[in-house]
Order: structure tokens, then sequence, then C-alpha cells
């Protein structure tokens, strides 16, 4: 492995990392908007709705620059994943854009708000188990050449745990970690009823998450023992994810700082899950290389041209020298303005 | 159908459809902000509420823009994964930047749209301009890599290895400012006649609303000033691309004009169809030697036939009423916003004749099947190759073979999107007409 593929590859998992994290949220949001939609007393619709106007745009922008990441850092891998992905991804396209499209639409047709709602809310846990299975399909075991051409073997696939350890921890760790995150900014938008109602979604999403990723662990020691084997050589960074987890449990149960009656600091939580996540998905992504799909492609035969990478990291530097400015007056405007965060409507 | 046919069957769709949005995600920002500036600039409220409908408008259209265009980018690598790769390892870089243009966009898109209350005139004109700038910024930078498709640079193919890779030899590739201009100011004159269109249309319907008419008659009048401006730009610069397909893609300049026999003194057809078998074209107007001036601004210029390139490399005889369409549309639009203006401002008439109306309410519409018909002749007219002279379509195209059904399922959700979207934008428009804002400001 050469410094510049462990570069790119590093570059590539942060984009999943950030794309997983404001996704989830994303999905999450309109599953809960959809949930609460009848519940006029509280304002928990609202809230998600409130976060999810200005976002689902800058969110979808992720998604491509992951496949852009992806094709342009390591085109060699691009040709099988494209090939095998072609159906599984095709309904994935199709659903976010049945989603993005009605969400949108959802703001301006306001008596259609309901069945609009529902289109996102359903896709909104459809698309990230969708999503998930890209992973277990690089471990190997999946994919086979007839003729010179690369297949996926959907009768494995749709028969094996592992993968629906996958769909079960994408769908439970969506509705988990959105709700933790929505449970600090209804904190944060002084929303008591939301909040109440979001906690109390975080804690029984919580613990299911948890389940999943052991179930994940435990399938995955007899479908992709490779990966299980080399995983555990991080045993202590796995122990530390379990901590923060914990952690992250423990806060939602603390009395709050600043109001004497409330229950939970959410922010703690939600550093602590992100951390969780962080290290979690470092062991794993540590696991994975060299590979990107087991056993045919590695980080090294699937690289780019070097001058090509060479000129595309010095557009990375431009690139985020000059959208900084951007994210952070967009984070000031609506995760940190009083004004829009307290806004009665959406 | 074989599976080539197929894989570019569902691409064109896809792109077909993504390419209307997308132009008027490039070209309505434009209005907004011409609005924007000439409501700073008079303090006539009208501007500030063409400026508020019109963002409203285009924040629809972007609800179908991004999510075909994200299908778009994805489809490159699913049905082209052999053109992927090496658009991975040569010409990655606009792909990489236009990255960033979406993040430009995207983020004062929503600053526009969900902070308009909160933030100063002068930001709110700031924010409008970066949005044109990102949306321009990805069409140009995509507008790029088919220019690349056309006229390849910055790498050598040896022995099926990718050799001597240049990315910024190829991004600088010799068509790329021309393609890239035109595609610009083309969006930029189909915003402004989408614009003219739904004004006319309202005015016809309005005609004894003094009010609500002449609300729409400012935004007619600064439509065809921005059309006529940049309809001009669009047919100089498209006769540049001309001359550039003469320089490097001749058998798609030849194809254009249905010309078989090399010449100089060549004539340009207009109209008609090109037969194959007595290799002419029947029922077409002929100007003698326009062709040769058009392509090298001199009557002598020798124009290569067809006939001097083996047939399995001709491009389909049948652009050849994609191009006349796409430059009798251009002709015609620049006619109509001189003459448009030159009745309002030189001749002083202060209604425009029904004739004059019922044209301005096709422009638009125009404007965009000039859109389709450039692209359709553009990207067809390279076949067989998806790079010119490097790559064959047929060598790049999926192995799988599930293709029909996906075809089936995107045209779809084209149709549902596209019914969605007119049936939304009808409600809201509807639920909010115009009259409601003017009488707030009178
Ligand atoms: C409103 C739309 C519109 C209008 C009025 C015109 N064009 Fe155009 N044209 C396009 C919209 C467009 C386009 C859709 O944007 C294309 C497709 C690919 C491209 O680069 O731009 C295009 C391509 C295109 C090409 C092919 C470039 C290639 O193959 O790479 C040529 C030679 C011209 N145009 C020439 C003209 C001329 C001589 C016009 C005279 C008026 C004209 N166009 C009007
Ligand atoms: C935006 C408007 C565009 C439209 C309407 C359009 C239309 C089409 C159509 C109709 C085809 C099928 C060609 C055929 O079957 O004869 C095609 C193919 C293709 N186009 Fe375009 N295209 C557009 C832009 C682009 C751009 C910007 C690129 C470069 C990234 C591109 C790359 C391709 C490729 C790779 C193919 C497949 C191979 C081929 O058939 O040539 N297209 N396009
Ligand atoms: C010349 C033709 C094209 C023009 C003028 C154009 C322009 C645009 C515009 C204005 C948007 C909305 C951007 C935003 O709001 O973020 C957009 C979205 C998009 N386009 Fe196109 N596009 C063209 C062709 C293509 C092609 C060929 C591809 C595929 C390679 C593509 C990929 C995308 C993607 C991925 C998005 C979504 C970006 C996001 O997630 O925000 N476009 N395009």
């Amino acid at each position: 492995m050469t410094t510049d593929s462990l570069l790119a590859i590093t570059v590539l998992w942060g984009f999943v990392f950030i794309y997983a994290v404001m996704a989830t949220m994303d999905f999450g949001a309109g599953f809960w908007s959809m949930i609460y939609i009848n519940k006029e007393k509280t304002k928990a619709t609202n809230i998600a709705n409130r976060y999810l106007s200005p976002t689902w745009e800058v969110t979808n922008v992720f998604i491509v620059a992951i496949v852009i990441a992806l094709v342009s850092f390591f085109p060699g891998a691009t040709f099988i994943l494209g090939t095998v992905l072609l159906v599984p991804g095709s309904l994935i396209l199709i659903l976010l854009a049945l989603r993005s499209g009605f969400l949108v639409f959802s703001h301006v047709a306001k008596d259609y708000v309901k069945a609009l709602t529902y289109v996102s809310g359903i896709s909104g846990f459809i698309i990230p188990a969708l999503l998930m299975l890209v992973l277990p399909i690089t471990h190997g075991g999946y994919i086979e050449e007839v003729n010179g051409v690369h297949q996926l073997r959907f009768d494995v696939l749709l028969t094996s745990p592992n993968i629906y350890a996958f769909i079960g921890f994408a769908i439970s760790s969506t509705l988990f970690l959105s709700s933790l995150l929505l449970a600090d900014y209804s904190n944060v938008a002084e929303e008591p009823e939301a909040y109440r109602v979001y906690r109390r979604d975080a804690l029984i999403t919580g613990p299911i998450s948890l389940l999943m990723g052991i179930l994940i662990m435990l399938t995955l020691r007899v479908e992709a023992n490779w990966l299980y084997v080399k995983m555990l050589n991080d045993l202590p960074i796995l122990i530390g994810s379990v901590i923060a987890y914990l952690i992250a449990g423990l806060a939602l149960f603390i009395p709050s700082a600043k109001h004497k009656k409330r229950i939970g600091r959410p922010r703690l939580a939600v550093i602590a899950i992100t951390i969780q996540y962080l290290l979690a998905s470092y062991v794993y992504g540590r696991a994975h290389l060299p590979y990107m799909i087991y056993p045919d492609v590695t980080i090294e035969s699937g690289f780019t041209h070097p001058n090509t990478f060479r000129a595309l990291f010095m557009t990375y530097i431009v690139g985020f020298l000059i959208l900084f400015p951007g994210f952070f007056y967009f984070w000031k405007l609506f995760m940190k303005d009083k004004r829009y965060l307290k806004q009665n409507e959406s | 159908m074989d599976d080539l046919v197929i894989a570019r069957s569902l691409f064109g769709t896809t792109m077909g459809f993504h390419i209307i949005f997308a132009t008027l995600g490039v070209g309505i920002p434009l209005m907004i902000l011409c609005a924007e500036i000439l409501f700073q600039k008079t303090k006539d409220p009208d501007y500030a509420i063409m400026a508020r409908r019109w963002t409203k408008g285009q924040a629809v259209l972007l609800g179908v823009a991004i999510p075909t265009g994200t299908i778009a980018g994805v489809q490159l690598a699913l049905l082209w994964p052999g053109f992927m790769e090496v658009i991975g390892k040569v010409m990655a870089l606009p792909f990489q930047i236009e990255i960033y243009a979406f993040f430009v966009e995207a983020l004062f898109m929503s600053i526009y749209v969900y902070a308009a209350d909160r933030i100063s005139p002068k930001m709110r004109i700031f924010s409008v301009f970066l949005v044109l700038l990102g949306a321009s910024a990805s069409a140009v930078l995509i507008t790029n890599v088919h220019a690349f498709e056309g006229t390849p640079a910055g790498f050598r193919i040896e022995n099926g290895e990718i050799v001597d890779t240049d990315p910024w030899a190829a991004f600088f590739n010799p068509s790329f400012f021309i393609s890239a201009a035109h595609v610009a100011v083309s969006a930029y004159m189909t915003g402004a006649f989408m614009i003219c269109t739904i004004s006319a249309f309202k005015m016809l319907k309005n005609r004894k609303n003094e009010r609500v008419y002449s609300f729409h008659k400012k935004a007619l009048m600064l439509s065809l000033v921005i059309g006529g401006i940049f309809s001009l730009l669009t047919a100089l610069n498209g006769h540049e691309s001309a001359q550039m397909l003469h320089e490097y893609q001749p058998e798609k300049l030849a194809a254009a004009e249905g010309l078989f026999e090399t010449q100089d003194y060549a004539p340009l057809a207009i109209g008609g169809f090109t037969d194959k078998e007595t290799q002419e074209i029947k029922y077409a107007i002929e100007i003698p030697w326009a062709l040769s001036f058009l392509a090298g601004n001199s009557f002598k210029t020798e124009v290569i036939g067809l006939n001097d390139f083996p047939e399995e490399y001709w491009p389909p005889l049948f652009i050849h009423t994609l191009f006349n369409g796409m430059v009798l549309i251009g002709s015609f639009l620049i006619f109509l916003s001189i003459a448009g203006f030159f009745w309002k401002k030189i001749l002083k008439k202060p209604r425009f004749p029904k004739l004059f109306m019922y044209a301005f309410v096709i422009a638009g519409p125009l404007s965009l099947l000039s859109i389709e018909f450039g692209w359709i002749f553009a990207c067809t007219g390279r076949q067989p190759w998806v790079i010119y002279r490097v790559l064959a379509t047929k060598d790049v195209v999926t192995g799988s073979t599930q293709i029909g059904t996906l075809f089936i399922l995107f045209s779809l959700i084209y149709v549902i999107l596209g019914i969605a979207v007119l049936l939304v934008l009808k409600y809201y428009f509807k639920r909010h007409p115009v009259e409601n804002e003017l009488d707030l400001n009178t």
C-alpha cells in the first residue's frame, strides 16, 4: 500500500462517514415526521421537518461526492462495482429520486403533505437498508464471474444471515442516530415535548442497534471470516467503542445542567455516539484493507493514475478552503440561529 | 433488442429528462438575479415579486433536477463501467470540481430560499449570484467531459494500457471552451424564453386586468432583452462549434450537412432528408458555397464528405434534421426578440398583436426543444464512439443483462416525476396568484 492510495481511501472513507451521519439524520427525520404526523400536540414533526428542509440538498451532494471519489480515485474498482451493483444501485436511485422529489413537493403543496410524507417516510428506511448492502457485497462470496462478466449472486445474497444482520443494523441505527440528533435539536430549540418523544425513541432504538451490531459480528465470523479475524486484531478499540456507546446511554439519564426538570444531556450523548461510530468504522475499515472487493480488487490494483491523483488532491485542498466558509455560514444560519430554530412554521 | 441499444436508450432517456431541469436550473437563476438587481436599482416592488415567485418555481424544479442528476451521475458508472474507468484515470478533474460547484449551489440555494427573511439585500444578491455561479459551473464542467469525448487529449493507449496521463491537458481539451460556452449561453437563453412563455401566456389571459398585465409585461421585456442577447451569443458561438467540428470531427459535420463528396465551394443544405442510397439530400433548399464559408470563413474551404470515411464510422444520418432544427429555432428566436424589442421600444406601441403574443408563448418550449436537438445531435453524432477514435461504445457497456426491466422502471419514474412537478407547480401558483402579492404592495 502506497501512501497515495492510503490517503485516497481515507478521503473516501471520510466521505462515507460524513454521508452516513448526515443521511441517517435525513432519512430518519423523514421517518419520524411520518410517525408523528397525526400528533398535533407534540411539535415532533415540525422539528424533523425544520431540520430536513434546508439540509437534504446538501446531504444529497455527498452521495454524489462518494461516487465521484470512488470513480476518480479507484477506477479499477469501478468496473466490477458498477457491473454488479447495476440492479441494487438502480433501485436505490429510483427510491432516492422519488423521495427527494416528493420531499420538495410536500413543502410546496401543503394539502398533499400527508401522502407526500408517507413516500419520504417509507423510503426513509428502505434506502439505508439497500445502501448498506454494498458493504457485505465487497466482503466476497457474492460475486461470480460468468463468461468474463462479473455477476451478483442473488440466490446467495438473499439467503445470507449476514446480509440480514447488515440490513437490520442499517434500519435500527438510522432510527437510533436520528432520534438522538433530533432530541438534541429539539432540546436546543426549547421544545420539551418533542425532546421527550425523541429521547424515548432513542432509548428504544439504541439497544436494538447494538444487538444488530453484535449480530453482524457473529454472522461475519461464519461468512467473511477473514474480515472478522482482522477486526478482532483491534479488540481494544472495539471495546472502546462499546464504552462510548454506554456513555451515550448514561448521558440520557443524568439530569440536565440547564433545566432542573429535564433529564438527559443529549449533546453529550450525540458526541459519544459519534465517537462510537468513528471507532467502530475505523476498525471495520482498517480490517477491510487492502481489499476494496475481496479478493478481486485491492486499493493498489484499483488505484488511479498517480498524475491524476496528484491533480485531484490539489483540487480537494483548494475546494475545501473555498467551501469551508460556506459550510460555516450555513451551519450558523440553520443549526445555531435561534430565530430559525424557534420559529413555529416549518 | 441487444443490450447496447437498451443501455443507450436508458442513458439517453435519463439525460434527455435531466437536461430539461438542469438547463432551467442554470437559466432561471440568471433571471432571478436580474430581477433582484433591478429591484435594488428601481425600487419597483414588482421585481421583488418576480424574484420571489421565480425562486419558488426554481425550488420545485430542483426537486427533479437534483435526483435526476444523481441518477445520471451514478448511471454513468453503472451502464458504462468501461468508460468511467478511463474517465477516472484521465478525466476525473471536471467531475471532482463539479462536486464543489454542486456544494456552492446547494448551500446558497438553501440559504436564499429558507433564510431570505433573515439576510440583508446585499447578502441575498450575493447568494443568488453564487447559485448562478454554481449552476453554471456544473454545466460547464459536465460539458467538459462531453467535450473530452469528442476531442480526447492528455493520454495515449498503448497495448490496452493508459499511458502519458496529463489530467490538465485532458481538462483543457481542444473543444472545451467552445462547447462549454455554447451550453452556458444556450441555457441562459432558455431560462429567459421560459419566462417569456409564462408572461406572454399570462398577458393573454389578463388583458382586462391592467395591474396584472403590466406586471407580466415587465417580466416579458426583461426576458426579451436577456433572451435576445444570449440567443445572439448562442448563434455566434454555434458557428464556432461547427468550425470546431470541421477541424476535429469532420464526419460529424459531413453527416450534419448530408455531404457525401469532399469538395470546396460546398453548398449548405437546409431541411430535407438524407438518402443513403442515392447519396443526396431530398427536398432540401441548397445555398451554394455557404457550407464552405461556414466551415472555414472562406468559399474555398474544402469540406470533407462522408465517402472519405469507412461506412462503419458514419454517424447516423438523421442528425442532419436535428442540426437543422437547432439552427432554425435559434435564428427564429433571435429574430423574435429583436422584433419584440423594436416593436415596444422603438415603435413604442403599447400592445403586441396576437400573432406576436402566440410566438412569445411558444418561445420557451422551442428553446428547450433546441436543447434536446443539440444534445442528441452531439451525442448520437459521435457514434459509434464513446471517446472519439479511441474507445467504441460497444466496448464499454456493462456486461449485465437486466437492463430492459430497469429501462421500464426508470422511464416510469420520469413520467411520475414529470407529471408530479407540473401538478405541484400548477397547484402552488393557483393557490398563490400574483394578484394577492400585488395587492399587498399597492
Ligand atoms: C437553445 C439551444 C440551442 C440553440 C438555439 C443552438 N444550439 Fe447548438 N447546441 C445546443 C443548444 C443550442 C446544446 C444543447 O447546448 C449543444 C449540445 C452539445 C453541446 O455542446 O451543446 C449544442 C451543440 C451544437 C453543436 C455540436 C457540438 C458537438 O457536437 O460537440 C454545433 C455544431 C452547434 N450546436 C451549432 C449551433 C448553431 C450553428 C446554432 C445556430 C443558431 C445553434 N447551435 C443554436
Ligand atoms: C445533458 C444532455 C445530454 C443529452 C440529452 C444526451 C443524450 C444522449 C443520448 C440520446 C445518448 C444515446 C446516444 C445514442 O443512442 O445514439 C447519449 C449517450 C451518451 N452520452 Fe450523452 N447526452 C447529454 C449529455 C452528456 C454529457 C454531458 C456526457 C458526458 C459526461 C454524455 C455522455 C454520454 C455517454 C457516455 C453516452 C453513452 C455512449 C453513447 O451512446 O454515446 N452525455 N447521450
Ligand atoms: C450539459 C448538461 C448538464 C447540465 C447543464 C447540468 C446541470 C445541472 C444542474 C444545474 C444541477 C442542479 C445542481 C444542484 O442544485 O446541486 C444538476 C444536478 C446534477 N447533475 Fe447535471 N447537468 C448536466 C448534465 C449532467 C450529466 C451528464 C451528469 C452525469 C454525469 C450530471 C450529473 C448531475 C448530478 C450528479 C446532479 C446532482 C447534484 C446534487 O446532488 O446536488 N449532469 N445538473
